[in-house]
């Protein structure tokens, strides 16, 4: 692929007269490294226009786009992923963090600063329509970067335009025709052919196919997967569309309410979720196989809507709508932290991992709500599957505090209820943990309410009773042994002391 | 929806205040930054120079600039007293000064003068938006058809005639040719008949050019409107026609409207003098024309101080009535 | 399938004489033309289907299918409010339930509308009007097919908000749209859709606009709803996801004609059209092993004024040349039985188009 990289170079002179940045990153070599970025759209009112709160738009996030490599963004509207877009390419001022291209800080960088830059980062667009100005032609938009970057490349723009033309599958004869005149996934090509013009490194494709048909999709992710293995390119795709996402990445960021919740191997992330709610957002994702129609049940159905990003939860933002809640998940933001090679998880409860909070078991009253809307099989599923993990860790790691951890998570999760910390303790086996320790701690899991009030007040109400909906067929085993409700009012003895176990 | 009215009266009585800040800054500031002498102006050509003094005294021009802009300001909402020597004038409030050409006070004319022009301006905007919306519905409704085609050449042209052709027009027709109405202004103390009488033509004249814009403009937004999805899901809720029309739809098309009619309020003064003018009305048309070539600056800032205030409380009271019609304004 | 020829055959002639269908909805033959300056646009051509209560229909279809076109024609949605002399022509039957729509007076099919048949929108904010609380939209809604008085209507529109899962549905009937997410306004919608307990249910891309957790919630709720009230429901969408989630019999319709049509399974499982197997290349799937590339489609969708002579999707079709004698560029292909209940409209034999299926298509999705 390098090789490829170089020989691209060398057919397109822009590229070699122009490197005066940096040196070309090897595949592998990060080439972009964002630390802390924020961006907080204020809000105005009055006649003053006094701020009054922000949009947290992007809140704190870390992560690392290496050469050669397509690192997809993932998450539901609302979540900052756009707004990380246009920070990483700079059309947008951070409002506090760092982005770092091949080791330069271009985070503050100004209009001039940027402009050897925008050579090398280039954006296309969601929506191949309003993109494209309707009064040029098709060769001046695309040789809109040369003019703009004073480049000449060699054998004259015209020349070059119409290769780039070819190179994205439209005519070159069409150099003189204008957008209208074209169907939305041509206008799409027209728009990575001006992207490709000046030969970038980077390329941030903001949502490229979510505006076409489905059988134009497909062409489009298939070019921009041609491009990158002939061009050497690196890709950031923002998209909301997961199937899309996972075709077209090689690790993938999921981002939540201004962060990212999960960043991953593609494989890794598909195969074995760590975050709930990745897990929650693939398991929505309708499959196009009718015989799916009956096991709806795998479904983890998420209550109520996103948070406001103008008052995001206390600690983890999904703790709101996570069905294993602790205490811990209201107070304290988990980290960023690779669990396991190429998986990177901020998470105090993961799926399909060891516990990174076992102490913390009191699930929150939101989270009880949470649960019933996800199935039995969903628990069960990934209660096994936790204990598998459960089972590999005991086998590698001496260390008896890892492993009771790893046995309270998996009983936690089979039973969808919470467990005091004496019953650790008692427990030996892995998977064995049956419902009726459960029942037996039912009078210390329901001694959160304090936390719990502070919870729903952040998820603007809305998501309070949205439980409703869950399933009285799926939900009818699990309502039986909950008389939360009731015994919630119950004037809770003492909050359980968060018992450290190391 | 209290909050929002207070905030709406708050931000109209700060612009009424800057405003008169304004006005005083044209009126008195800029001829003196010109050089030319305002003393002289109210005195006469050939005045002696201690009749001049005098006056500059009077009027207090010789003062600091902070003092006259607070003695004009205070003269508007208290009153004020003019003092030179023994010569000691009281202008009670509201004080807008005395006219340089008759010397009288301007605010009784005012008081006089402007209830004619409100009548006409009034009697006008409820003609037009009556006559113009309807004719606008009837339009988008019918595109395409005869009567669409007829309607707006008609509202082209009530857009282009000016409003001394049209109202002359009207006149030789309706009251010297056909005779039916009698040109001449009464006032409403007199005889409301009489006043009416008095009133229709020019009423119609200047309506007859906002009708015409606002039939455009109604059938343009009323065939946006007709294109959106709410008014499908109306009737796929299977509601009658009319009553799609009338209620989902006239309440969309009506907020565009207001916009241009709290603007149009303003802009009508123009309209309005010419109207008075060809019409012979007393309202303030023929005064401020007047005021205008004799350079009578008091009675020119009466008027202007005098219409900015009617556009302000219209203005709020579009704004009041934009919120009633469009929830979402009351939140922003 | 001689049926159908019959039918179109008959084009233009009264359509009143073909017996009424046993059917609790069926479509015969429907043709929604609209005239503009740069010709006839023939946005559905042809198309026919049934639909029994209580089963599922799903519409699949890429933008300017004639997907929408076909449900606001049933609707009877482009002759209401059409203003100006540019009217749409339909043509065809349309039978709900014993009664034929096209030829029956407009006002009693108003008076269908929103209580026999109701539709849910693409986007609900914008198919909700912005200047009425949810509540006033729901209770105007009841009142129109049902007399009674304002309270009894908003109690109504509360147990309504309620069933479609809206928390303190009390207080929320006086919110306005733009105070609801969208997830909520589209349970708004679908509440209001089925205030009346509509027989058919007509929901047109109603999970496009929305995000894939809601997405979720929503579908699950009309195909709850659907349980409850026993309603028929024909879902449009250009997600196959999304119908294999819901629909019993599927619909493929490309260029405003149908040309593939059966039980779900089937469509899914043995496809007999090259445009269902591009569509099905055409997706990612999460379902599956990653794939190494999709396989699209070649070329764009066709213009609606100008159909490419014989089959409408040969420009695009990679098998265009396996029938003998150019017949897919001169012959437009008709809907043959190609399965039980399974219709496809392809020039290509059965046994050329379950080979190429299952030995070239089949294997690499």
């Amino acid at each position: 692929m390098s090789d490829q990289a170089e020989d691209k170079a060398v057919t397109i002179p822009a590229q070699t007269s122009g490197t005066t940045l940096t040196k070309d990153a090897a595949p592998g070599d990060t080439l972009l490294k964002v630390t802390g970025l924020q961006k907080h759209f204020p809000i105005k009112k009055g006649l003053l226009q006094r701020q009054v709160g922000a949009v947290r738009a992007v809140d704190g996030i870390d992560f690392e786009v290496r050469a050669g490599e397509t690192l997809g963004v993932v998450g539901e509207s609302g979540c900052g992923k756009s707004t990380m877009g246009r920070l990483i390419t700079r059309l947008l001022e951070p409002t506090a963090g760092k982005v770092e291209f091949q080791g330069k800080d271009i985070t503050h960088l100004g209009v001039g600063g940027m402009r050897p830059l925008r050579r090398d980062v280039q954006m296309i667009f969601q929506d191949p329509y309003s993109s494209l100005n309707p009064r040029h032609t098709i060769g001046t938009i695309v040789s809109a970067p040369f003019k703009l970057q004073g480049v000449e490349p060699e054998g004259g723009v015209k020349k070059e335009v119409q290769r780039l033309l070819s190179v994205v599958g439209l005519n070159p004869e069409h150099y003189n025709r204008y957008p209208h005149e074209f169907s939305g996934g041509q206008r799409q090509r027209i728009g990575i052919a001006r992207a490709l013009a000046l030969n970038p490194k980077l390329v941030v494709a903001d949502e490229p196919v979510s505006a076409l048909d489905v059988s134009i999709q497909a062409q489009v992710v298939n070019l921009l997967d041609d491009l990158q293995s002939e061009l050497g390119l690196t890709y950031v795709i923002i998209a909301h569309d997961l199937s899309v996402v996972r075709h077209v990445s090689d690790r993938i960021a999921v981002m939540y309410l201004g962060k990212i919740m999960e960043l991953a191997d593609r494989d890794l992330l598909y195969k074995s979720p760590m975050h709930p709610y990745t897990k929650a957002l693939m398991s929505a994702v309708p499959i196009p196989d009718p015989a799916r129609k009956a096991a709806k049940s795998e479904r983890i159905l998420l209550k109520g809507d996103v948070p406001s990003p103008i008052a995001p939860p206390s600690g983890c933002r999904f703790h709101t709508r996570c069905w294993k809640a602790t205490q811990i998940c209201a107070t304290t933001e988990p980290p960023l932290k690779e669990l396991r090679p190429g998986q990177q998880v901020a998470c105090h409860h993961p799926e399909n991992f060891e516990d990174q909070a076992p102490q913390d078991v009191v699930l929150l009253s939101a989270a009880k709500e949470a649960a019933e809307l996800v199935s039995e099989e969903a628990l069960a599923e990934s209660a096994a599957t936790s204990a598998a993990v459960a089972a590999e860790v005991e086998g590698t790691e001496a260390g008896s505090a890892e492993t009771k951890s790893a046995e309270t998570k998996s009983a936690e999760t089979e039973s969808a209820e919470t467990e005091s910390a004496e019953t650790k303790s008692a427990k030996a086996g892995s998977a064995e943990a049956e419902s009726t320790e459960s029942e037996s701690t039912e009078s210390e899991s329901t001694e959160s309410e304090s936390t719990e009030s502070e919870s729903t007040e952040a998820a603007e109400g809305e998501t309070e009773g949205e439980a409703a909906e869950g399933e009285a067929a799926e939900g009818a085993a699990s309502d039986g042994d909950q008389p939360s409700a009731g015994s919630g009012d119950e004037p809770a003895a003492e909050e359980e002391p968060p018992a450290k176990g190391k | 929806m209290l909050a929002y009215l207070i905030r709406r009266l708050f931000a109209a009585a700060v612009m009424l205040v800057v405003i008169i800040l304004v006005v005083f800054c044209i009126f008195f500031l800029v001829p003196k930054w010109a050089g030319v002498d305002i003393a002289l102006n109210f005195v006469g050509k050939q005045a002696d120079p201690a009749a001049v003094e005098g006056v500059r005294e009077k009027l207090g021009l010789g003062d600091p600039v902070l003092v006259q802009a607070w003695e004009f300001f205070k003269g508007i909402f208290a009153g004020r007293t003019y003092a030179a020597g023994g010569d000691v004038t009281q202008c009670a409030a509201p004080c807008f000064g005395y006219s340089f050409k008759t010397e009288q006070s301007v605010w009784p004319v005012l008081t006089e003068r402007f209830p004619v022009t409100l009548a006409l301006a009034l009697g006008a905007a409820v003609l037009w938006l009556i006559f113009g919306v309807a004719a606008g519905v009837l339009s988008a409704l019918k595109r395409g058809t005869l009567w669409d085609r007829g309607a707006m050449v008609v509202a082209l042209a009530g857009v282009s005639l000016p409003i001394y052709f049209t109202g002359l027009l009207s006149l030789a027709i309706f009251s010297y040719g056909l005779g039916w109405i009698d040109g001449e202004f009464v006032p409403l103390e007199d005889s409301f008949s009489g006043w009416f009488g008095g009133m229709i033509l020019p009423w119609i004249t200047l309506a007859f050019l906002y009708a015409a814009m606002y039939a455009r403009i109604t059938r343009a937004t009323m065939l946006e409107i007709l294109g959106e999805d709410y008014i499908r899901t109306a009737r796929a809720k299977g509601l009658k026609e009319q009553v799609v029309i009338s209620k989902h739809a006239m309440r969309s098309t009506l907020t565009p409207l207001l916009t241009m009619l709290g603007m149009d309020l303003g802009a009508l003064m123009g309209g309005a003098i010419l109207t008075e003018t060809t019409f012979s009305l007393p309202g303030l048309g023929q005064k401020v024309l007047d005021a205008i070539q004799n350079h009578d600056l008091p009675f020119i800032l009466g008027v202007v101080l005098i219409t900015s205030l009617a556009v302000l409380i219209a203005n709020l009271v579009v704004d009041v009535l934009y919120a009633v019609i469009d929830p979402r304004v009351r939140l922003a | 399938m001689t049926e159908l020829s019959k039918s179109g055959a008959a084009v233009g002639e009264p359509t009143a004489t073909s017996p009424a269908p046993t059917a609790f909805l069926e479509v015969r033959d429907l043709k929604v033309h609209f005239p503009t300056d740069d010709g006839l646009v023939k946005s559905v051509d042809g198309l026919s289907f049934q639909l029994e209560k209580g089963k599922t229909l799903g519409i699949v279809g890429e933008s300017g299918s004639g997907k929408s076109v076909t449900s606001l024609g049933i609707m009877g949605l482009h002759t209401a409010g059409q203003y100006g002399k540019r009217k749409a022509q339909i043509s065809g039957e349309i039978w709900l339930d014993g009664t034929e729509l096209l030829s029956a007076d407009p006002d009693h099919v108003r008076k269908l509308r929103g209580r026999e048949m109701a539709m849910i929108f693409q986007d609900p904010l914008s198919a909700l009007h912005p200047y009425y609380t949810i509540g006033q939209q729901i209770v105007e809604a009841y009142r129109i097919h049902h007399k009674v008085d304002k309270k009894t209507a908003k109690r109504r529109a509360v147990e309504m908000l309620d069933r479609v899962g809206i928390p303190q549905p009390d207080k929320r009937v006086d919110s306005y749209p733009h105070e609801f997410s969208g997830g909520m306004r589209q349970r708004a919608m679908i509440a209001m859709s089925l205030v009346n307990n509509p027989e058919l249910l007509i929901a047109d891309e109603p999970t496009t606009a929305l995000d894939v957790t809601v997405q979720a919630q929503i579908l699950d709720l009309i195909r709850d709803l659907q349980k409850e009230f026993g309603s028929a429901v024909i879902i449009i969408t250009h997600d196959l996801g999304v119908v294999a989630e819901l629909a019993d019999d599927l619909l493929v319709m490309y260029g405003g004609r149908c040309v593939e049509r059966g039980p779900a399974e089937k469509v899914f499982y043995e496809p007999r059209h090259p445009y269902t197997w591009g569509l099905l290349g055409s997706m990612p799937r999460l379902d599956r092993d990653q794939q190494e590339r999709l396989i699209p489609v070649k070329g764009s969708p066709p213009s609606l004024i100008n159909l490419p002579s014989g089959c409408a999707f040969n420009p695009r079709c990679p098998y265009a040349d396996v029938p003998k004698d150019d017949v897919t560029r001169t012959v437009r292909p008709e809907l043959t039985e190609v399965g039980s209940k399974h219709w496809a409209a392809c020039h290509m034999s059965q046994e050329q188009r379950e080979r190429i299926w299952t030995e070239e298509i089949a294997p690499k999705l």
